[in-house]
């Protein structure tokens, strides 16, 4: 069944100079190894293409049902430098959870 | 020794809810308040203030609001952390005495000033002596940009404070400190925790990072079920419930909106996140995949299994320099086709800073209410929108090219597309950009200096 990541993670995002970070949380424990599974970086990658200029790198948390994912070169320069509206990166979150996922079929 | 510490945020950034402070201090009761006012940009937009006035350089919201609170905060004996200081933070503890003395409390109170934080007189013999400030995320060596240079300053982490509220401190104002030392702090001094505990030290941090954005912590700009978060007008700001073993919750005051839950926390948690194994600040490195999160009760999240290891010998230095300068524009394109308008005249604005030869380092445009934040990625959404604001900003080390850029942009209005509005605001101003570039320092090669004085 194929569902937006939003139907089942949330997420927030911010920034560190030029790199944008997005962590995403599994809403349910039994959604966060979907997630590790089709959520790589080299798919984050794609989706961002041409709106990042590096690389993306990604984060494992467990512990919080969570993955975090750095993007390289987000946010045109960054801080004071960019131009951007979302110089921070604040809504590349919501950005991220336009992708879609493959759930696989269960009870739930 | 106490048993339970509680440390409540008051400000999350400079220019938070003013009324957030007097609201934790009277809503019930906290031992601490925190304030953070230092983004990564705040140091820069202060530097400017200090150019233009010596006097200034330091979050003068802080001053207003310790106005408000003084005579609680003397009264319930609650102790205030703050980077307010900014690059003056001597300045600052001095609007705070007037403050004090206004109100009739001169006397009652001391004040700790953190400083040492400050290396721009330094600059040059630190790079005399082989210390390159390499630009942490460009590698670039800080001596390419030294002539541009308009402040420099390490990060201090939370010891400086601890030793300013063991010298009996009730107000501890510092310039750069990390947001995470206003909150741990407190807890190393209530707690007598010890400069190599590790594992409670990255607790203290750790409790620090969720609190240090206020609000965002309880139920503020959170996404998850955010249309049922109860009653964000009265929210109440996020407070650390400490106990010694680093084992806390986060909590906030009764008859108080908004809403603290593990999904909340979570999303605090992951902001502006790096590597979650290293956390790294001047006091320990932190690893955030050890954290435990559990639901203790309504508002009430228990956080607990916080590992540490040993704190870097580096710090983290902020360097603040002149950039070039920039200009945003806008216009409003309405419906039919308002993308296409307003990507229309998009081009023909371009077309005549070509045709003016203005060299930029880079011109951006965006087409807010279409694709401005969300890009390609929005743009099936984006073709019937009942109207679309055109954005435009340029970039460049020439003032006079950025300042020829603004006066191009109103022309548009009855020279280009149709069904155009929104310019009421006039002529874009020229803004100089001053930039931030991170560096790494030799610990060894700061020294933090804490003074307390009688308010």
């Amino acid at each position: 069944m194929k569902v937006r990541l939003l139907d089942i993670a949330h997420a927030r995002s911010g920034d560190k100079g030029d790199t944008a970070n997005v962590g995403v949380i599994a809403r349910k424990a039994e959604d966060y190894p979907v997630l590790v599974r089709q959520l790589t970086a080299a798919r984050v990658a794609r989706h961002f293409r041409g709106m990042i200029k590096g690389n993306v790198e990604r984060f494992e948390l467990p512990n919080l049902r969570a993955l975090n994912f750095l993007l390289h070169g987000a946010l045109d320069g960054g801080g004071t430098i960019s131009l951007k509206t979302d110089a921070q990166g604040k809504v590349l979150s919501t950005a991220l959870l336009r992708l879609e996922i493959d759930l696989p079929r269960r009870k739930r | 020794m106490k048993n339970r510490v509680r440390v409540a945020a008051g400000q999350g950034f400079w220019g938070d809810w003013p009324e957030a402070p007097y609201r934790q201090v009277t809503g019930g009761p906290i031992d601490y308040l925190m304030m953070d006012y230092l983004a990564e940009v705040t140091m820069s937009i202060l530097q400017k203030q200090k150019l233009r006035d010596p006097e200034r350089g330091y979050a003068t919201d802080f001053v207003q609001q310790m106005e408000r609170i003084l005579p609680v905060v003397v009264k319930r004996g609650i102790k205030v952390t703050a980077n307010a200081g900014g690059v003056n933070p001597h300045g600052c503890a001095a609007a705070v005495t007037a403050a004090a003395r206004r109100l009739g409390l001169a006397g009652t109170l001391r004040i700790g000033v953190v400083t040492g934080d400050d290396l721009l007189g330094r600059l040059d013999a630190l790079i005399a002596r082989g210390h390159d400030l390499r630009n942490m995320d460009t590698g670039r060596p800080l001596r390419d940009i030294r002539d541009r240079v308009l402040s420099a300053n390490a990060y201090l982490g939370a010891w400086p404070l601890v030793s300013a509220l063991r010298n009996g401190a009730d107000v501890v104002i510092t310039g750069r400190v990390t947001d995470t030392g206003l909150t741990l702090a407190p807890l190393i001094h209530a707690f007598d925790w010890r400069e190599d505990a590790w594992d409670l030290l990255a607790a203290g941090t750790v409790a620090g990072h969720i609190i240090e954005c206020g609000a965002q912590a309880s139920g503020g700009n959170s996404l998850v079920d955010w249309p049922r978060v109860p009653d964000l007008a009265n929210v109440g700001y996020p407070i650390v419930d400490a106990r010694p073993d680093g084992t806390f919750a986060i909590v906030k005051h009764p008859r108080t909106g908004g809403r603290i839950s593990v999904a909340g926390v979570t999303e605090q948690l992951v902001y502006e996140m790096g590597d979650p194994r290293e956390y790294i600040t001047p006091d320990c490195v932190a690893d955030f995949t050890t954290i435990a999160l559990r639901q203790a009760g309504k508002d009430r999240v228990r956080v607990a299994g916080i590992k540490g290891r040993p704190a870097t010998d580096q710090l983290k230095v902020s360097v603040a320099y002149a950039y070039g300068y920039k200009a945003v524009g806008t216009l409003v394109y309405a419906w039919p086709d308002a993308l296409k308008k307003a990507q229309d005249a998009d081009r023909i604005l371009r077309r005549r800073l070509a045709d003016l030869k203005l060299a930029f380092e880079a011109i951006h445009t965006e087409f807010v209410g279409a694709t401005a934040t969300h890009g390609r990625l929005a743009a099936a959404d984006a073709r019937e929108a009942p109207e679309v604001q055109l954005r435009i900003g340029v970039r460049g080390p020439d003032r006079a090219a950025v300042d020829r850029f603004t006066r191009e942009l109103a022309p548009l209005i009855l020279n280009g597309p149709p069904s155009v509005t929104g310019f009421a605001a006039g002529r874009p101003k020229p803004e100089e950009i001053v930039a931030y570039w991170p560096a790494l320092l030799d610990k060894r090669l700061v020294e933090p200096k804490v003074e307390v004085i009688a308010a």
